[in-house]
């Protein structure tokens, strides 16, 4: 299990690494942490005749908050997320779902911007930014432009990212004070992709639900986010009816395949339940009862 | 570029110097090149974890990653944790724990326990088991390997 | 047991840490990959089949042998032109080779081999080479593959039957037709492996001008495959040297199926005439080494209302994948001996019918064969308990052979050494705390929980006799005057003293993480009166220069009899040396000297005493000064071989293992009603292994067996779909069990030593590996009793389970 021969690049800026990746006409491929990448060449599914890495850009490598959003640079790795305070503080959904990603030693290499562009539906990142509706910066040859989460994602493994452009950045709108969150995932082992997973915040005013906002992992071939249950409970709240309902909502809107880990039955199944263990958490110990 | 390329990169204190495909894993690198067999090859494919070692302090997977990556590097494999000749304390706990048998995981459950305790000095049961999810082993069922890391983590909180 | 005088404890049975650990922590074990044995080894890369099935219609390699590096490639043609097939385990006309040669039978399998300067360039070479196909239908389900319309793999065999035999002991028409429950179940059990995490590797080196082969694997053994690999390769057995490193990063059976691979690669080195090197990598692994069957089985059993089993029918269909690979089939027949389990009932009727289809080959598998019995076994005898309303423990009370009655000798001949399953099973019992486990599943189930308890039990066999695979014959074929019965189990061990004192003890035992050093340094230790440091042990087998026989290896659980054995004798009969030597030099007859402590003295105390060190100063240097007929030197090499296992009889009986071991276990479950999900909240395993040398080392045994055991019941299957496709050909789908997976284990032993070993040891190694998956299905079957939810298949994964409760609820 050898990769292919390939040309390496190592360009130490965006302009450069964007000149390469014309310069291959869509026959390179950006390396960002390798972890999804890697096993793919490895195993000689992935053949690029180019490598063009993104490991030397150090202006890749950022969080930042500025107007309500938390901005990461693409390369800004999932464990640098995991131990960040800020994300901490303004992103706690983000946080508990690093902690999903992979193991340790994944989260040292793996990058925020890496996995979304991968575009794994069964991923955790992919989830998060369609639950807190995020966006991606994107730099190609004709300049910038930016994507709504939910306009990204296409299709399994496939963004409407052109092959002669860079994700460069992804950013997310913290969450508002005082909002609850989850991120719910069952795997058949601890650190494997998610056989479902939801991610979950509800803003609560006294009794009433603000904002909800629910996001699938697992349950099709794009992270689903789930509006109509989520309309659910911003009409009627967070009481165990309303969850309930929207839950079964949210069963509704999935359309899970089959593989050999799970049936779609059981995946829509588990949306439902999962879905009503998130927003349970997320909406706290005070919500249950109306 | 396709033609072979210079890597420097310190593994376990001592600078080395190389020429490779840029294709060369590190794992492969070490292996071959340096010499260093004690880091494993088990899947190639960034699961079994046999082969991680510590790249610039922190855990991370020496079968996914490039040679041509660690250039400029600091690196740490299982060959250079003894220290003045004895047993680290995490290795000696593996010892009196029976975390090990067949040994052919054991690079890779030392280097994560290694970076995960530095994380977490005083982790519980359930949080050794999650960090140490990141490395299969087949023969031990885990057992001994969790005692020796929560036998090691209090040794280690003291030294740190 | 024999055991020296002494005034100092002894080493065995004490948790002595392991001598292996230093070298292996610190990156300096030598494993297959590690350091290259001979210069200038090349790296081959193996072409394998896309195709489940498909014609080979020729070969184009002229591309591959233009690229950079490549030094040749050898095909099926090659392999057709230059060996010839593996002996196979049944009479059917099965022509194995080490690569395809005719047709491609599964996904994954050998067409060509290329080598090259390195891996990556053979990798390159590899995709290079052209091989032209004629896709077939396939077909990967075994009772499918029994129907006259299925796609036949074999024209020579003319069916996918490998074979059939029908063994019949006791009466069994006449149990069942006295029976007043008769219960029947269908059984399905997975296709699994071991996944060691160092996979196979091979080195071999050609020496022309000496006509001599020599190859280095991490193969774990038996060595019976050394004479079937020289018959391949067409060379004089004394001209094939298998070496085996060190150290071996695990194997739990599955490394005995690496011989083709030391054929095939012995090829490209003679083909090519440079030295060749292979390591499988992990795709490599997952398609094609060595897994346990898949088996369709159809259980009936007889009882009385009482409880009392009068007799049981197995009807086995066993998929051996594409060929059927030497020692299969011992799927079916390895737990001959064994085929009852513990239980006292006199009749049996077993049809096992081994077929062949598109998927990868199987073999031995920790738990050769056991796992599937005992789940079938242990799972009827839970359905027997519901249906009389009595407690599954009850049931299986009544049905013990009684601890009065060992040595005991099964209805289908095996001889079980020692054991007291009763006691066995009330420690585990008491262990587990039954009584208040059945309490909690009250209370569980009046708050609508799905808590359940299982119960297994098992016969644990270890140290097989070879001759067990003979029960696939038919006995006509065995009676022919030609036919050469097989038996046996043996193993030999040197110890030595070399001119300073230190003892060195030889052994051949193939260890994969076992700690035979340590062990071995434990057992001389106490035989020669020493500290366990003081023994250094040398454990590298060697073909040319160890003693062995076909039967040498580490499997079937067999070192902490057989080789602990030989150690032991070897070690006994280097002692009577020294004493014999040390009365010689005090001019005092040998019976007024005793050996304590290291140290050969008069009985009584008086007169001069000799160490080991001394003796061995005076045998070295002053050789004359041993007795005369005394042998030179001081060393002494034993074989220790059991005598109890003979070849199969007329009426199919054997005693297809030399000592057999008990398991009993309680394990608790609950079963999450939104997710399916099964958790386990206790599980309590008894071991009666005998005699006990390392506690620690016996536990890491038991610890690793049970989570094999949990990931062939709960995560591991090699799946494929109906195209003989891998569905699982990565480990992001094949889930071997983390730390995260892995249950608290409460282990306790009950110890009846065996009287047939030197040191009253019986095997451990592939302990409760064969008694989860039955355990777990009991368990998970008595949490859903309400539903009516019974486990007939494994793996129990989470959606399969959901399945079956949502279909029992409507």
């Amino acid at each position: 299990m050898k990769p292919v021969k390939f040309e390496y690049h190592a360009p130490a800026t965006v302009d450069e690494a964007l000149a390469l990746l014309g310069r291959y006409g869509g026959e390179a491929k950006i390396l960002a942490g390798g972890q999804s990448l890697m096993p793919l060449m490895n195993f000689r599914l992935s053949r690029p005749a180019a490598l063009i890495d993104l490991n030397r850009i150090a202006s890749l490598a950022y969080i930042r908050e500025d107007d309500g959003h938390l901005a990461f640079g693409a390369m800004t790795r999932q464990r640098t997320v995991e131990f960040s305070p800020v994300v901490a503080q303004r992103l706690p959904l983000l946080r508990e779902a690093t902690r999903w990603v992979g193991h340790l030693p994944i989260r040292s290499r793996g990058t925020i911007g890496g996995s979304i562009a991968h575009a794994d539906p069964a991923a955790e990142y992919p989830a998060v930014l369609t639950a807190l509706d995020g966006e991606v910066r994107v730099r190609g040859p004709r300049g910038e432009r930016v994507l709504k989460a939910s306009d990204l994602f296409v299709t399994y493994l496939t963004t409407r990212l052109e092959p002669d452009e860079i994700l460069t950045e992804v950013r997310l709108p913290a969450m508002p004070a005082g909002a609850g969150h989850a991120f719910e995932e069952f795997a058949r082992r601890h650190g494997d992709f998610a056989i479902v997973g939801i991610a979950a915040m509800v803003v609560r005013d006294g009794g009433r639900c603000r904002q909800a906002r629910l996001a699938t992992a697992g349950a099709g071939p794009v992270p689903v986010r789930l509006r109509a249950a989520e309309e659910i409970l911003e009409r009627d709240g967070l009481g165990d009816r309303a969850i309930e309902a929207a839950t079964a909502r949210a069963a509704e809107l999935v359309s899970p395949d089959a593989d050999i880990h799970a049936s779609a039955d059981y995946r829509r199944h588990l949306t439902r339940v999962l879905a009503a263990r998130a927003l349970r958490r997320a909406a706290g110990p005070g919500a249950r009862r109306g | 570029m396709a033609e072979p390329v210079t890597v420097r990169l310190t593994v376990n204190g001592v600078g080395h110097e190389g020429r490779c495909e840029p294709r060369k894993l590190l794992v492969d690198f070490l292996r071959e090149d340096l010499a260093l067999t004690g880091t494993h090859v088990g899947c190639e494919h960034g699961i079994c974890g046999a082969c991680t070692v510590l790249i610039d302090g922190v855990a991370a997977r020496s079968c996914i990653m490039l040679a041509v990556q660690a250039d400029g590097a600091e690196i740490v494999t299982i060959e250079g944790l003894m220290q003045d000749g004895a047993l680290h304390p995490l290795q000696a706990a593996f010892r009196e724990h029976h975390g090990l048998q067949c040994g052919f995981c054991t690079p890779g459950m030392l280097m994560t326990a290694l970076d995960f305790l530095r994380v977490n000095p005083t982790p519980t049961e359930p949080e050794i088991r999650e960090a140490l999810s990141a490395v299969l082993c087949r023969c031990t069922g885990y057992h001994g390997i969790v005692k020796a890391v929560a036998a090691a983590a209090p040794v280690l909180a003291k030294r740190a | 047991m024999m055991s020296p005088e002494s005034t100092r404890e002894r080493w065995i049975g004490r948790p002595v840490k392991r001598v292996e650990d230093h070298r292996l922590l610190t990156g300096r074990g030598t494993y297959i990959d590690d350091h290259p044995p001979v210069a200038n080894v090349h790296a081959a890369a193996i072409v394998r089949s896309p195709h489940a099935h498909a014609r080979i219609l020729g070969y184009d390699v002229s591309a591959a042998l233009a690229m950079p590096g490549v030094v040749g490639v050898i095909t099926g043609a090659d392999v057709a032109a230059s060996t010839k097939p593996f002996g196979v385990g049944v009479t059917a006309p099965v022509h194995y080779y080490c690569a395809a040669t005719d047709k491609a039978r599964f996904v994954g399998e050998p067409v060509a081999v290329v080598v090259a300067k390195n891996r990556y360039l053979a990798e390159d070479a590899a995709e290079a080479v052209v091989v032209h196909y004629e896709p077939l239908p396939a077909v990967v389900d075994p009772e499918r593959a029994l129907e006259p319309d299925a796609p036949v793999l074999h024209e020579t065999v003319g069916t996918n039957l490998a074979g059939n035999r029908r063994l019949v002991y006791g009466d069994p028409d006449r149990a069942f037709a006295e029976a007043e429950v008769v219960i029947r179940e269908r059984f399905r059990f997975p296709k699994y492996a071991s996944t060691p995490i160092e996979t196979y590797g091979v080195i071999a080196r050609w020496d022309g001008l000496d006509g001599v082969l020599t190859v280095w694997s991490n193969f774990m053994g038996p060595f019976i495959m050394h004479p079937l690999v020289a018959r391949v390769l067409g060379l004089p057995e004394n001209r094939l040297r298998f070496i085996v490193p060190p150290d071996i990063g695990g194997s739990f059976g599955i490394k005995s199926s690496i011989y083709p691979y030391m054929a095939l690669i012995g090829l490209a080195a003679m083909k090519t005439g440079v030295a060749v090197k292979w390591i499988e990598d992990r795709r490599e692994h997952l398609l094609a080494s060595s897994s346990g069957t898949d088996r369709v089985a159809y259980r009936e059993l007889a009882a009385r209302r009482d409880g009392t089993i009068l007799g049981m029918r197995y009807r086995w269909i066993d998929n051996v994948g594409g060929y059927i690979r030497s020692p299969e089939p011992g799927c079916s027949f390895r737990p001959t001996g064994n085929f009852v389990g513990p239980y006292a009932f006199q009749h049996l009727e077993v049809d096992a019918s081994v077929v062949m289809t598109n998927k990868s080959l199987t073999g031995p598998n920790r738990g050769y064969a056991c796992g599937h019995l005992y789940f079938e076994t242990e799972g009827m005898i839970d359905r027997l308990a519901a249906t009389l309303g009595m407690d599954p423990v009850a049931v299986r009370r009544k049905n013990l052979i009684p601890a009065t009655a060992f040595p005991y000798r099964t209805p289908t001949g095996g001889l079980y050494d020692s054991g007291d399953y009763e006691a066995t099973l009330d420690r585990a019992l008491e262990h587990a705390d039954y009584a208040g486990l059945r309490r909690r599943q009250v209370e569980a189930r009046a708050a609508g929980r799905w808590f359940g308890i299982g119960v297994a039990l098992a016969v644990d066999p270890s140290v097989s006799n070879m001759g067990y695979v003979a029960t696939a014959l038919d006995p006509q074929f065995r009676a022919k005057p030609e036919y050469l019965p097989k038996s046996g189990a043996m193993d030999a061990a040197t110890v030595k003293v070399d001119p300073l004192g230190r003892v060195t003890a030889i052994m051949a035992t193939t260890p994969q993480g076992q700690g035979h050093q340590t062990v071995v340094s434990q057992i001389i230790a106490d035989e020669l009166g020493l500290r366990p440091e003081d023994v250094t042990v040398v454990d590298e087998m060697d073909t040319f220069t160890r003693v062995w026989s076909i039967s040498s290896g580490t499997y079937s659980s067999r070192f902490g009899s057989v080789g602990a054995g030989a150690a032991a004798l070897a070690a006994r009969k280097l002692r009577a040396k020294l004493v014999d030597y040390a009365a010689h030099l005090m001019e005092v007859p040998v019976e007024q000297v005793e050996f304590r402590d290291g140290t050969a003295r008069m009985k009584g105390g008086q007169g001069p005493s000799y160490t080991v060190k001394d003796l061995a100063g005076r045998a070295h240097w002053n050789a004359t000064s041993m007795p005369e007929g005394m042998e030179q030197g001081l060393q002494a090499t034993a074989v220790f071989g059991f005598s109890v296992a003979g070849a199969v009889d007329a009426q199919d009986r054997v005693n297809s293992s030399n000592t057999y071991g008990f398991i009993a276990e309680v394990m608790a479950v609950e079963i999450d009603r939104a997710t399916a999900a099964v958790t386990i909240d206790k599980y309590v395993t008894v071991h009666d292994a005998g005699t006990i040398i390392n506690p620690m080392i016996a536990e890491g045994q038991i610890y690793g067996g049970a989570l094999h055991g949990l990931g062939g019941a709960m995560f591991e299957e090699l799946a494929y779909d109906d195209d003989g496709q891998l569905l699982t050909g990565t480990f992001m789908d094949y889930l071997v069990p983390t730390a995260s997976e892995a249950p608290t284990i409460d282990i306790a032993h009950v110890v009846s030593p065996s009287p047939l070993t030197p040191l009253g040891s019986k095997g451990l190694g592939e302990s409760s590996s064969m008694t989860v998956p039955a355990v777990l299905a009991n368990a998970v079957s008595d949490a859903l009793a309400p539903l009516g939810v019974r486990i007939t298949q494994l793996p129990i994964t989470p959606s399969r389970l959901w399945h079956l409760i949502e279909d029992a609820k409507t």
